[in-house]
């Protein structure tokens, strides 16, 4: 936690000059300086008690369920050990579902990173139609998940009246992507990475244009190429960038659910299971919230690890 | 030779990113084609135009889809996030950015570690507490949770537009006797209006799109949200395809609209949430 300590050390410096003031001044001065600390406090607290509210205590309390047999309707509960993880990691399921969302991690680091890095590339270099080409990139970002997978489902991937099945019907045999057990979870993670490259483009970009425009010259001066261009001059200047937004994906990776949900509820015979949709299925359709918990608490695991990572990639925002 | 080469990938370069373009809005484009036909027209061909404007499927769509309650549900619950958002963002940026408190490193730290807390972790004991309390169904109780999980996010970027706020303004306030909540509303705010449109535009798409929370907790028919009006309607009407599209175009055209309007804000609030200098 070197952050931490170099972020605290302001306001010590400020204690440590108090005594110098010399005493009267000083009693005189700390009345409205308490004051007005208290009053900070009081701005602070609403953001801090309801998000502690929403998320510390109920986190908490799946901290504890997840020892517990609860069923998530009445207040008993018995506590049961390891029970509730012995029998997931016990569970073949369970293995399915941390595969899937390893492939799932796989496949938004590199596919849309690597249309998001060359888009924002081409746009880089055209500053007249880049307005343009953003807002039409980001269309199916900011249009919510419901109305995305339900148009995917009923007019691209619907064996009666899609452009799929219009496909099999006419010679072109795409099958049934959705139905089959080893192309499901790429026509659900195909919607997801079509509602989420845009994103990345304008995240990239905005990076690159942080590069000085002087370095760019003196590169093209001493004849650089397209690739040592961008290798020598605009990956430096991005690479924290890069890195953070691959730590963001591989978080949402190992949360991702709405898409799955909304498409295959994990389906067929568990080959789109995430844990996610593996944890959503044991507290509302067989009511166990002991296991539900348990397999949050593995989930918010992998969180917490991509978390320490993000807190250290995001140090020097504290020193800003 | 070299002019030549490099006119060639110029052209390379337009041909992708027509072909990227065109990727993102194709399924959209099937969507308002199709919403003018009827079922056995989409059913015959998907890319084929409709004959005419016919306006029939967006009435049916508009009274199946029950939109007329959802988007008042929608809108209260957005107006009620992006509200409780903007208040407690506000104040708690302001303080965070000026190091007004000792222990400001820990509430930033607090509020990093809880951006990434996944859902999952706390989704089930606030169901449970949503049950006990009856406020499952309560479009504004479930507008503050929203809130309350988009809370770090707001914060940080409404302190980094606090950072922006020169310390002398603040200073010359104090200076002329201004108390806190008169320096806030009077110097500050202005100043740093844009990141209040910023922050409400940004918290108030991920409300109106939000699908976990929202489907979990509100599940009683009138509480139902627009896009999960829709939903409901995709399992009991799936069959026509043209008023299922003529639904789709009801939920995305507004959207669309909105954020070519503001795309400006949108754009910044995506960037300044995630790019490191």
């Amino acid at each position: 936690m070197p952050a931490t300590e170099a972020a605290a050390r302001p306001p010590r410096r400020i204690a440590a000059r108090r005594p110098d003031t010399g005493a009267t001044a000083g009693r005189r001065r700390a009345r409205p300086r308490r004051r007005s600390t208290l009053t900070s406090y009081l701005l602070v607290a609403p953001a801090v008690l309801l998000s502690a509210l929403v998320v510390v205590v109920p986190g908490v309390l799946t901290a504890v369920a997840a020892f517990t047999d609860w069923d998530g309707i009445g207040l008993k509960a018995r506590w049961i050990g390891f029970a509730n993880f012995s029998s997931i990691l016990r569970d073949p399921v369970f293995t399915t579902a941390l595969g899937n969302n390893i492939r799932w991690m796989l496949l938004f680091l590199t596919i849309p990173v690597a249309i998001g890095l060359l888009t924002a590339l081409l746009l880089l270099t055209r500053p007249r139609s880049r307005t343009l080409y953003q807002v039409i990139f980001l269309v199916p970002y900011v249009l919510a998940p419901i109305t995305n997978a339900i148009l995917w489902l009923n007019i691209v991937y619907n064996p009666l009246s899609g452009v799929v099945g219009y496909a099999n019907h006419h010679g072109l045999n795409l099958g049934e992507p959705l139905s089959g057990l080893h192309t499901a979870i790429y026509a659900v993670a195909a919607v997801d990475i079509w509602h989420f490259w845009g994103f990345l483009t304008v995240i990239y970009l905005a990076a690159l244009r942080q590069t000085p425009v002087e370095q760019v010259e003196a590169a093209l001066v001493e004849g650089a190429n397209g690739w040592q261009l961008f290798r020598y001059v605009y990956l430096p200047g991005i690479k924290s960038t890069l890195q953070l937004m691959w730590v963001m994906i591989i978080i949402f990776s190992f949360l991702a659910f709405d898409y799955v949900w909304l498409m295959t509820q994990g389906g067929p015979a568990h080959a789109t299971e995430m844990l996610s949709t593996y944890a959503y299925s044991f507290a509302f359709a067989s009511f166990q919230f002991g296991k539900a918990a348990a397999v949050g608490l593995i989930m918010s695991l992998f969180g917490l690890i991509s978390s320490f990572l993000y807190t250290w990639l995001s140090r020097k925002d504290l020193n800003a | 030779m070299r002019g030549h080469a490099r006119h060639i990938t110029a052209v390379c370069g337009h041909v992708l990113l027509l072909a990227f373009g065109a990727t993102a809005l194709f399924p959209l484009l099937l969507v308002l084609v199709n919403s003018f036909k009827d079922s056995s027209a989409v059913t015959a061909n998907p890319l084929s135009l409709p004959t005419g404007l016919n306006f029939e499927n967006f009435r049916q769509a508009w009274s199946y889809g029950h939109f007329q309650r959802g988007f008042i549900n929608s809108f209260i619950l957005t107006f009620t996030a992006v509200l409780v958002v903007l208040v407690c963002s506000s104040l708690a940026g302001y303080v965070l950015a000026g190091k007004k408190i000792r222990i400001w490193p820990a509430v930033m730290i607090y509020f990093m570690v809880s951006m990434t807390v996944p859902i999952q972790l706390f989704l089930f004991p606030l169901y449970f507490g949503f049950s006990r309390l009856h406020l499952l169904g309560n479009v504004a109780a479930v507008g503050v949770v929203i809130a309350a999980i988009n809370m770090p996010l707001a914060v940080f970027l409404m302190r980094t537009f606090f950072l922006k706020v020169p310390k002398e303004v603040e200073e010359a306030a104090l200076v002329d006797g201004a108390n806190t909540f008169q320096l806030l509303r009077s110097v500050i705010l202005p100043v740093v209006s844009p990141g209040l449109v910023t922050v409400a535009t940004i918290v108030g798409l991920m409300a109106w799109n939000e699908f976990l929370i929202t489907s979990t907790f509100l599940q009683g028919d009138s509480s139902m949200t627009a896009t999960l009006g829709y939903l409901s309607m995709n399992g009991t009407f799936s069959t026509n395809q043209g008023v299922m599209m003529a639904g789709a175009v009801i939920l995305v055209g507004p959207i669309i609209v909105i954020f070519v309007m503001l795309q400006r804000y949108f754009v910044d609030g995506f960037v300044s949430g995630s790019v490191k200098g």
